[in-house]
């Protein structure tokens, strides 16, 4: 019998998944050090104030109280760094004020950590955060864009007047105003992109401790880029070589971005792990995670498209207004502009754009990366924009995205936005979608839906992503202060089994199992037979994480890399064995042969050879095989897709159910197909989250609202249906591998198609536009003051 | 310290607790049983549900105290002796029915409750109900969902 086929394209069930289904995950939680102390941190209550006075006797005092810090403790050591520099129009950089791990003088947002108390238990951390005296004098705060930028707001930062952190711009503005003075007509939305909270369902944890007879540091820690951390933290923070300080981040439980960052807890607990000589632990609770974990999206914007009298689209002009919160996280200053700004193009050809965006401080939670991460913005802004071009013109919003499509035959087309799209077909998933979601057949069952007193609704979103991040030069001369290769480490064993170590990192996507096919298909190495190993900097060689769909493309081009040196090396080490020049040796389904022989050497008795080199050519190669590859892709890769959703929406209570969800996608090729489909039905269960459930609420103050699963309304089993989910690709044409990556296609495409059918369904009612989310409250009031305007 | 004195999955344990230890604090800091999670404070999330004398329980809103005597079963002790996986663990992993596996082990316990207790079988929406007090954040339900219709058969045959 043959084994069954395990390697690329196969949906192989998932290795992770039997410690997960058991209870034997190892999350940072679980991990649980000898000696170990509990850290309690006590934080802000207010959006802006200064601290007139911290007493921390009482804590001090308290039982099983170790220690209590305050900024004052922390004199010596960095504040968070940025890890991206925007520069303004003007060409000046953007303001940068220093993010205290704590809050040094003033708190700039509720959440803000003002303390932190470490205790025999967490009980006692707890009990005694409580007796601290902490005296805060309100200052004037802001929590939206739009009123932090009004003359006389309260000032976030004294160094960044104004609360403007930069005024960036891209595209030709010239051009722009030459089409928009020709056009036959432009069409102006002003649209919000909503404010999100991630929520992976594990809380961030951070455990440090320090080894007093080496002088080493281990931080363990829920991150998607454990060497990100180490080189951010030490570098910049504590000022700790690489060599002493290792970052392992375990089975971590979700990330969606806001995993990526350094976040001040961890170098919080690191350094008190080494002034105490004794393990740190924190855990957050759910509510410091809705007030501490970076917040995604938070745009507001005003679009244009010139169009002339045929509906071709002529120029775009977009402006908007992105808020950063109160400190610059992470990856920041690089969602709103060169993962945004550069995806305007979208999949039409548009001869000329221009965008222009201000990074603006407020009195809220940092905002960063959230699944998507700029390209979300985009995707919203561009197909809302198309569909009030339809409404403003009568056109038909599946006519005229066909129209203005890239043509298949343009590719590799650059587009005014400085990216270069290396392959896609808009026609075929827009084709696909439409016929798998009976698009056709749309009347006749808003007709049925009417029948029972229902408004109907259809949206069409197409959209475009730049994946796979991503060049390291590329990326450098937009502002980046690091490069975005990834590395991969193939150990073949001596009897012939892999261990895959990758920079990569795995919270839910499934690379134990995808990275392994890899090495299958590759090696022919039996699926069962390879390990991967990820999240530890003591293991692996180097590595920039996982976000931005690079996984495969970047991290398993470099694993490509890497066999194709193990293969090389296999070759010459199979030579010598079969006494036959390394020209005429092929690898093919794990076997070294002889062309046009029958001389044949497993890769195991290769490797044996290798780790056993008493008939070896030790004079021209190192025994051994085990090979290290850095790959730094060439470009971004491109995934693009249709979605189309069909909503009902109940005109008594303004609730929108979701009927039929379609989506077509091209992911490149695709090594686990039921794992892709899993991410397209995950990512679109976010995007319709946002859509019409989620948002994080601010009052005017900055006070946050929605600050638990009792206010920030998640999405549960019943406000979501079965996707239907298929994928149509086109090869990426520089990564070895084909693929371009599917991990945020969903939060992408799927919000503008919803809002695009949720319009369509309120048509009767004269709305063009709606934002996110299109609550019952605000579809209610849309449908009853159409009803009280008749009346 | 007050002390409570429980069986977990098969096996008697007694313990010292303060009053103010909750349920799930007993069994992850206590008996070392990590599979029982925390995904929020407000009883919400349904990370830490686990089964006491048979019923699903958020383990989060029950006391440590309160659970004196009774019989608790976590994920660690829902396979039988031999590591023979229930049909729903199993139903979970052919169906992709999680990513993470943050929210796995309180999913899988809800679901074998939910299932267990409707012998005349769930419809699609039934279950999608009977998910309510459970938040997961990659799989979009759908999955889930799948695991679970497949499993009742499966729980039922038995």
């Amino acid at each position: 019998m043959n084994a069954p086929f395990e390697g690329i394209g196969a949906s192989v069930r998932r290795k992770e998944d039997l410690r997960f289904i058991s209870g034997r995950g190892n999350y940072t939680d679980d991990i649980n050090r000898p000696n170990q102390t509990h850290a309690v941190i006590r934080r802000s209550d207010r959006p802006h104030a200064t601290i007139v006075k911290i007493d921390t006797a009482a804590a001090k005092a308290a039982p099983g109280v170790v220690a209590v810090y305050t900024a004052e403790d922390l004199a010596a050591i960095g504040g968070l760094p940025c890890g991206w520099q925007i520069h303004s129009k003007d060409g000046s950089p953007m303001n940068e004020p220093k993010h205290p791990v704590l809050a040094e003088g003033k708190v700039r947002h509720v959440g803000d950590p003002i303390a932190v108390v470490i205790a025999e238990t967490k009980q006692q951390a707890r009990d005694a955060a409580e007796l601290l005296v902490i005296e805060l004098k309100d200052l004037p705060s802001t929590a939206t864009v739009t009123d932090a930028l009004k003359p006389g707001a309260g000032q976030v930062h004294d160094n960044a007047p104004g609360n403007v952190c930069y005024d960036w711009h891209l595209g030709d503005k010239e051009a722009v105003e030459a089409a928009f003075a020709k056009a036959a007509k432009v069409v102006t939305l002003d649209l919000e992109n909503s404010r999100m909270i991630p929520n992976a369902m594990e809380p961030r944890v951070a455990l440090a401790e320090f080894d007093r007879s080496t002088s080493d540091y281990t931080l363990y820690t829920t991150s998607q880029n454990p060497h990100v951390i180490r080189l951010l933290m030490g570098a910049f923070v504590l000022g700790l070589p690489e060599h002493k300080l290792r970052v392992v981040a375990p089975d971590v439980g979700g990330g969606f971005g806001s995993k990526i960052f350094h976040y001040a807890e961890e170098a919080l607990v690191t350094w008190a792990a080494g002034k105490l000589g004794r393990p740190v632990k924190w855990t957050a609770e759910r509510s410091e995670s809705f007030m501490s974990d970076a917040h995604g999206r938070d745009h507001v914007s005003t679009a244009q498209m010139a169009v002339d009298a045929q509906g071709n689209f002529l120029a775009l002009k977009v402006s908007t207004l992105a808020n950063m919160g109160a400190y610059l996280s992470t990856f920041a200053p690089a969602v709103p502009t060169y993962l945004y700004g550069t995806l305007l193009a979208g999949t039409y050809k548009t001869p000329a754009i221009y965008v222009e965006v201000k990074a603006v401080f407020t009195n809220t939670v940092p905002v960063d990366a959230y699944r998507g991460a700029g390209r979300p913005e985009a995707s919203f802004l561009l197909e809302r924009l198309v569909d009030a071009v339809c409404h403003d013109t009568g056109a038909d919003p599946v006519a005229i995205r066909r129209q203005n499509f890239i043509p298949r035959d343009a590719f590799p087309y650059q587009t005014p936005v400085a990216l270069q799209y290396d392959s896609g077909d808009y026609f075929t998933t827009l084709d696909v979608a439409l016929k798998n979601a009976d698009y056709a057949g749309f009347p006749a069952r808003k007709a049925a839906a009417a029948a029972k007193g229902k408004l109907r609704g259809i949206g069409v979103s197409t959209y475009i992503e730049a994946c796979g991040i991503a060049p390291s030069a590329v990326v450098g001369s937009l502002g980046a202060r690091a490069g975005l290769y990834e590395v991969a480490n193939i150990r073949v064993h001596p009897t012939g089994s892999v261990t895959v170590f990758t920079g990569t990192h795995s919270h839910g996507q499934g690379h134990e199992t995808t990275l392994a096919q890899l090495v299958t298909s590759q090696l022919g190495v039996p699926f069962s037979q390879v390990d991967i190993v990820h999240g530890d900097t003591a293991k692996i060689p180097f590595g920039m994480g996982t976000y931005g769909s690079r996984s495969l493309a970047v991290g398993g081009s470099a694993m490509v890399k890497a066999m194709d040196k193990i293969i090389a090396k296999g070759k010459k080490i199979a030579a010598h064995l079969m006494e036959a020049s390394v020209e005429d040796i092929e690898f093919a389904d794990g076997s070294f042969k002889v062309a046009g022989t029958d001389k044949v050497k497993t890769l195991s008795e290769i490797a044996l050879t290798a780790y056993v080199p008493h008939n070896y050519p030790i004079t021209e190669i190192e025994p051994g095989l085990d090979e290290t590859a850095f790959y730094d892709p060439a470009n971004f890769t491109f995934p693009g897709g249709c979605h189309v959703c069909e909503v009902e929406i109940d005109p008594e209570t303004g609730v929108t159910s979701i009927v039929n969800f379609t989506a077509v996608d091209d992911f490149g090729r695709v090594v686990n197909p039921m794992i892709v489909e899993g991410q397209v039905q995950g990512g679109i269960a976010q995007g319709i989250g946002q859509a019409l459930l989620e948002h994080a609420i601010y009052d005017e103050s900055g006070q946050l609202l929605s600050g638990s699963y009792m206010d920030y309304t998640m999405p549960r089993a019943d406000d979501l249906i079965n996707i239907s989910s298929a994928t149509e690709n086109t090869l990426c044409t520089h990564n070895p591998l084909g693929v371009k990556g599917c991990g945020e296609a969903g939060t992408i495409g799927s919000p503008p198609a919803v809002i695009n059918a949720v319009v369509n369904a309120l048509k009767e009612y004269g709305v063009r536009h709606i934002n996110m989310p299109a609550s019952p409250q605000k579809i209610w009031g849309i449908i009853n003051a159409g009803r009280m305007a008749a009346e | 310290m007050p002390q409570v004195t429980l069986t977990v999955n098969g096996k008697s344990a007694t313990v010292e607790v303060e009053g103010r230890t909750l349920l799930v604090e007993l069994l992850r800091d206590k008996l070392g049983l990590t599979g029982t999670h925390v995904g929020c404070d407000t009883s919400q999330c349904g990370a830490c549900v686990v089964h006491v004398d048979g019923t699903s329980v958020k383990s989060c809103t029950m006391l440590a105290l309160q659970a004196d005597g009774a019989k608790v079963t976590t994920i660690e002790g829902l396979a039988a002796a031999d590591g023979t996986l229930h049909p729903m663990q199993e139903m979970f992993r052919e169906h992709h029915a999680l990513q993470c596996g943050f929210c796995t082990p309180g999913m899988v316990m809800a679901a074998v409750d939910l299932v267990a207790k409707n012998p005349q079988g769930l419809s699609e929406a039934e279950i999608r109900e009977g998910l309510e007090g459970n938040l997961c954040r990659c799989t979009g339900y759908h999955n889930i969902v799948k695991a679970i219709d497949a499993a009742q058969p499966l729980m039922h045959a038995k």
